[in-house]
């Protein structure tokens, strides 16, 4: 780990000014995946902007009906809360399938959304890896690829985002709110705010590097019946290798989102009218143009079996 | 030292090893004071900035109750209650923690003054090498008091309603500490017991 | 004291502390986190600089050139050793990596550098400062491609056990082309990392010419001889002492990196020196268990007579390195008049593979006891008769060598009774549980009891305290504990008034913690220097030893009773003696045994594998503290689910090292993956072991039981994989037809 300077602001806007004022500096918050690549070098801010005393940790009733997210809320009290557990189930569930009760105490909403890759040629800083190191090359391509992505990735890299909440959050239609140096706030539709790898695997997201996420929020209810489906090879404490974040009205339409398949929660809008006929339609109609490796070419019939589960789930 | 020519490898040591002072170089250490109470004691330390609260406790307070398995918070070997709430130290900036209430290993009980759930590991033998034990029982304290405040987990079936304190609760949420001695099986009787003893709960 | 003759009746058949389920001695400490493990050493000698260790980036080559100047002057740097700095270092015994020293990289994150500084974060920040200069070489990595040309090899499993490559009796060829049903099936299984907790750490300190380590190791003797070995310094001038270890599972049967580098970083400091090696340089810095491919031939009768049975087993390892003996329990688990056994070992340029919990029997039985289990069905006889059906009282490959005690057959049949083995339905693929396919799978465990000298020292003070002094370690195998038994029980005194102390290399040389032989012998140890203690005793007290009986902290005889701390009065008696062995284990074979029964559910959509119910029934001797035996035993059926079902070091071929090098890549099982356990000792002793008549549990517990999960998958979907583990990539596309 790098030596770095701290601060403490006094408001979202002061942290975002902190953090365009010094260069290679980075917001924290619950800590949990910055310190992790920090202690590896794999991220080496100097200059860290501590947002964790900015309140940002509300969960409040949106006019519309819906729920607006403070940045700062815990992944523990978010899936706690009443009206999450009620109304948004699968974001609940979602919460409960990642990580691990310690985690979930430290680990906020924005930081999730903000996860980086659990590669692990990104995670091993004697691999060649783009998201990394851009232009070094990428050693998963013909590598131990398992766990990585089938859809979406590139030439440059074939990493998948490691949430699950982002998975429910994207079926749920999030956006997600920022504000930047200069004080500007925006709104981002969650589906525009993780990227695919391209030719910059360097940037999960659309987000500038002074651009602090203050909240996230939710559209009123959709009803319907909510799964969140996660598969992996132990019990608990485990990524995805796939994970389907389903809410499935009852005349049988609904959307649909997978985790552990893309560079990020892989949701494709057009393939949810096929939701009604089953889930072999959906997930060919979703996963086509899957590009896997022999590795995880086996992802592509277990995403369709877990979208069959997911589905069954909801009609029962 | 014995310098005999078959004592080659440390014969070429001090060749190269005359540092003279420690270095002065680049990425020097930016220290702060930092304070916090660590069962029920107020302390403070000045640290370099990069110490994680687990190695303030370890290295710096000698509380080495709290344990580093992984660093990198994949085994719960350092799990520790801070504010009431379990997490990894080991993933946490000390300097991240101003003024908070810190409960480790040696503040639930001592090796005369055991905590209930720390003598129902001993009665239940929920433990082996010993290493990640500390862990597993801040986990197991918070965890009780988890269900207790209604906090759902991925094993519980209705979200609408309070979880209970069921096998299958305690282990989905003690996952996040890893036994690799295996002792999961009476890890679960331990806290199953410490749960229904109402004695003990008034000590969680 | 020399073992020769079985033994007969003595004092630890009282069991009146022996034999009884005790609470650990040492839970107070370990569960109050009081006590200290070899990095929290604060107590000793100091002030201590840190140390960080830097692993190669290549997994074979040449180191051409390092630049350390960076991070020598660096903030708070004490020094830096590189490896060109030294020249190649010695090999520990049973080692064949170097270590340390010299410009040629054997494997990936072989150790190139260490840095000291004042502070840990200011050694971890200078380590990325250094700059190597590699000149990469080809390598070989991929097993299943080299195994065809693989030659026969030798075998030690490095903990004792193994033989030569290849063994006949008879003319298994000929017997297996005419057995009317045969079974001819090759089975994989991965390399696997051992994972203990506890990351390996040192604490290294000189004073002068003489060398202290704090440190976590499972074999003290040998620590202290590899050092010496290692460094080129004399035996005498180092200390080991390692009194907790957090877990070692063969991890730390031998010096590693951490202790050499400490040991050199200390010297090179001037100051003592901690360091551990960080958890993502473990996988490839240490050791491993090797991946295997195994052959696994049976001819028998129709009626489930096994005439013919051979298993050939590969496996890879750094040149000069030795086999997994995975072929180890087939030549004495069953029945048959003709046998082939055989090794054969690729040169890999993957990191070193060596011992880890059960070397030889854990991946051999994953291969064996499905092997079985596909035969009875062949037979269209059940599992448990087919096995009991060829059960043998002697030593296949030498008839004339009895078993000392052998009880598969109890083990099985109980566990048959008690799992409700009955109510299985033997055709596969046919019990459903809501989404879950449900099926039972058993299995044979098997692993050989291991005898060697083991020494002690005990002490009685004038407060009548019983001291124990061995260098054996607890690795969480209850040591202490029944270590205090044994010698409570030799004395006539309660728990409370023993004292022990272990690990330390100042102390008599134990048999040390490995192979599962730990309990038996270093106990017979004890027993042995408390048979001298209460000569001593008896003389001070004027008693004729032979009438002494030490009882409830009095020494009696004839109608005289005096207190056992009398004895102390005008000075602590000190007695000190080890158990050596004679050939009995020669003249009769000693192994232990154990049935294993499993539930598991299959996911019939996903293929998820989650174990339901698990049973193990155990016979290994007189069982010397049922509660911390359950825990091996339970420990053991743990780690055999992960090997059955996750666990996996993946190999990247082309750049030579295993990838998912940390405890998020490398899957073991947790709390959720884990139903309740049971276990059964069956009550027996076995006197040709020692005059403890016990055995070991620590592995047996782990032989079979992945086996048993693969059986119960089988049962449960009628997939019969043969790759372990059982990830549910593997039986996806078998699956039922998703809804």
């Amino acid at each position: 780990m790098k030596s770095f300077t701290y601060e403490r602001p006094g408001s979202p806007a002061e942290a975002a000014a902190a953090v365009a004022r010094r260069p290679h500096a980075k917001f924290i918050a619950g800590g949990t995946n910055l310190l992790d690549l920090m202690k590896l070098q794999i991220e080496t801010p100097a200059h860290l902007v501590d947002v964790n005393g900015l309140g940002l940790d509300r969960i409040e009733d949106t006019p519309e009906g819906g729920l607006r997210i403070g940045a700062l809320v815990r992944n523990t009290d978010l899936a706690a809360d009443e009206r999450v557990r009620r109304d948004y189930g699968v974001l609940a569930r979602a919460l409960l399938a990642g990580a691990t009760g310690q985690l979930r105490n430290q680990a906020t909403t924005a930081g999730n959304l903000l996860q980086r890759t659990r590669c692990p040629y990104f995670y091993d800083t004697a691999q060649a890896c783009n998201k990394r190191r851009p232009g070094s090359g990428c050693a998963a391509l013909d590598g131990v690829s398992r766990q990585l992505a089938v859809i979406g990735g590139s030439e440059a890299c074939i990493a998948t985002h490691p949430s699950d909440m982002a998975v429910a959050m994207r079926v749920l239609d999030a956006t997600v709110e920022t504000i930047d140096a200069a004080g500007a706030a925006r709104t981002i539709p969650i589906s525009e705010l993780h990227r695919l790898p391209g030719d910059e695997p360097e940037r999960d997201t659309t987000l500038e590097p002074d651009e602090l996420i203050t909240a996230v929020t939710l559209p009123k209810p959709l009803g319907g019946a909510q799964v969140y489906r996660k598969v992996r090879d132990r019990a608990s404490y485990a990524f995805a290798l796939v994970s389907v974040a389903a809410v499935v009205q009852p005349d049988g339409t609904g959307r649909v989102a997978f985790g552990g398949l893309a560079h990020k929660p892989w949701r494709v809008e057009a393939a949810e009218g096929e939701l009604p006929r089953g889930a072999k339609a959906t997930a060919e109609a979703a996963l086509a143009g899957a590009h896997p490796t022999p590795d995880n070419a086996f992802k592509l019939a277990l995403a369709e079996r877990t979208l069959g589960a997911a589905l069954k789930q909801a009609r029962a | 030292m014995a310098g005999s020519s078959a004592n080659a490898a440390l014969a070429a040591l001090p060749e190269i090893a005359k540092a003279g002072p420690a270095g002065t170089g680049g990425d020097a250490p930016v220290t702060a004071r930092m304070a916090f109470t660590v069962n029920g004691e107020r302390r403070e330390l000045d640290l370099d900035l990069r110490t994680s609260l687990l190695d303030a406790l370890r290295e710096h307070l000698h509380l080495t109750g709290s344990k580093k398995g992984c660093d990198h918070g994949q085994c719960g070997a350092c799990t520790m209650i801070v504010n009431g709430r379990r997490i990894n130290g080991c993933l946490t900036l000390a300097v991240m923690h101003q003024g908070a209430e810190i409960t480790t290993i040696e503040g639930l009980g001592t090796p005369d003054a055991l905590h209930p759930l720390q003598a129902a590991f001993i009665r239940h033998d929920g433990y082996q090498c010993g290493y990640c034990t500390p862990g597993q029982i801040c986990s197991g304290v918070a965890v009780l008091e988890e269900i207790r405040a209604g906090i759902p987990s991925h094993a519980t079936g209705d979200l609408t309603r309070a979880p209970d304190v069921s096998e299958a609760e305690i282990r989905e949420r003690m996952s996040g500490n890893i036994c690799r001695c295996g002792a999961y099986s009476n890890i679960v009787e331990a806290m199953t017991a410490f749960a229904g003893d109402p004695s003990s709960r008034s000590q969680a | 004291m020399k073992f020769d003759t079985p033994a007969g009746r003595n004092p630890i058949d009282q069991l009146k502390v022996v034999g009884r389920p005790t609470d650990r001695i040492d839970g107070k400490f370990k569960t109050t986190g009081t006590a200290p493990y070899a990095y929290e050493r604060h107590d000793v000698a100091g002030p201590q600089a840190y140390g960080y260790v830097l692993g190669a980036a290549i997994a074979k080559g040449r180191v051409r050139a390092i630049d350390s100047a960076a991070a020598k002057a660096a903030a708070g740097v004490i020094a830096v050793v590189t490896t060109l700095d030294v020249p190649t270092l010695g090999l520990g015994t049973m080692n064949y990596a170097n270590l340390f020293g010299g410009d040629r990289i054997q494997h990936y994150h072989q150790a190139v550098a260490v840095v000291v500084a004042e502070t840990f974060e200011q050694a971890r920040a200078a380590a990325f400062l250094i700059r190597v200069d590699y000149a990469p070489e080809a390598g070989r990595f991929d097993l299943a491609a080299l195994a065809d040309s693989a030659p026969p090899a030798k075998a030690d499993s490095g903990e004792g056990s193994g033989g030569d490559g290849a063994e006949r009796v008879g003319d298994f060829e000929g017997a297996f082309a005419r057995a009317p049903v045969q079974l001819d099936a090759t089975y994989t299984t991965s390399d696997e990392t051992h994972a203990m907790m506890e990351p390996h750490a040192t604490v290294a300190s000189w004073d002068d010419d003489k060398l202290t380590l704090w440190t976590s190791n499972q074999m003290i003797a040998w620590a202290k001889g590899s050092i010496a070995k290692i460094l080129r310094i004399p035996k005498r001038n180092v200390r080991v002492d390692s009194p907790y270890v957090g877990g070692g599972f063969g991890g730390k049967l031998f010096v590693r990196a951490d202790a050499v580098l400490a040991a050199l970083a200390a010297k090179a400091a001037g100051r003592p020196v901690k360091l551990a090696l960080t958890r993502p340089l473990i996988p490839n810095n240490t050791t491993h268990r090797p991946a295997t491919i195994q052959r696994v031939r049976i001819g028998a009768t129709k009626d489930g007579v096994i005439t013919a049975i051979a298993h050939e087993s590969v496996s890879g390892n750094l040149p000069g390195g030795v086999p997994e003996t995975a072929v180890d329990q087939t030549k004495l688990l069953y029945a048959g008049e003709n046998r082939l056994t055989s090794l054969r070992l690729a040169t890999l340029d993957l990191p070193e593979g060596n011992a880890m919990r059960a070397p030889g029997e854990a991946p051999g039985m994953l291969a064996l006891e499905v092997a079985m289990d596909e035969m009875a069905e062949k037979l269209g006889l059940d599992p448990v008769e087919f096995r009991i059906r060829n059960d043998t009282q002697v030593d296949p490959n030498e008839p004339g060598r009895p078993f000392s005690h052998r009880d598969l057959v109890g083990c099985l049949r109980l566990g048959a009774e008690r799992f409700g083995w009955a109510r299985r339905t033997p055709t596969p693929g046919r019990v459903r549980d809501g989404q879950w396919l449900v099926g039972l799978g058993m299995a044979a465990g098997f692993r050989n009891n291991l005898v060697m000298k083991s020494a002690a020292r005990v002490r009685l003070d004038p407060h009548g305290t019983v001291t124990v002094e061995t260098d054996m370690t607890d690795i969480g195998t209850g040591s202490y504990t029944i270590i205090a038994q044994t010698a409570a029980e030799m004395m006539g005194v309660s728990l409370d008034r023993v004292v022990v102390r272990l690990g330390d290399s100042d102390h008599p040389a134990s048999a040390g913690s490995g192979g599962q032989w730990g309990a038996n012998n270093a106990t017979a140890g004890v027993y042995a220097a408390c048979m001298r203690l209460r000569e001593a005793v008896a003389q001070r007290l004027g008693i004729n030893s032979a009438d002494a009986v030490f009882t409830d902290g009095e020494v009696r005889a004839g109608n005289r009773a005096v207190p056992l701390a009398d004895a102390a009065k005008a000075g602590e008696l000190v007695a000190e003696d080890a158990i050596e062995y004679g050939n009995l284990s020669k003249s009769q074979q000693q192994s232990t045994f154990a049935g294993h029964f499993v539930e598991v559910g299959v996911d019939a959509d996903t293929g998820e594998t989650r174990v339901r119910r698990m049973l193990a029934v155990c016979a290994a001797g007189r069982i010397l503290n049922p509660k911390s035996a359950r825990s091996q035993v339970i420990g053991g059926m743990t780690m055999g689910v992960g090997a059955a079902l996750m666990e996996k070091l993946s190999v990247d071929k082309r750049r030579g090292f295993f990838v998912n090098h940390d405890l998020a890549g490398y899957e073991v099982p947790v709390h959720a993956d884990i139903p309740h356990q049971e276990v059964i000792f069956l009550d027996e002793v076995d006197p040709a072991s020692s005059p403890m008549k016990a055995k070991g549990v620590g592995e047996l517990g782990l032989c079979g039981v992945g086996a048993a999960v693969a059986n119960a998958v089988y049962n449960a979907t009628g997939i019969r994989v043969r790759d372990y583990p059982l990830t549910l990539d593997k039986l996806l596309a078998q699956l039922p037809d998703a809804a």
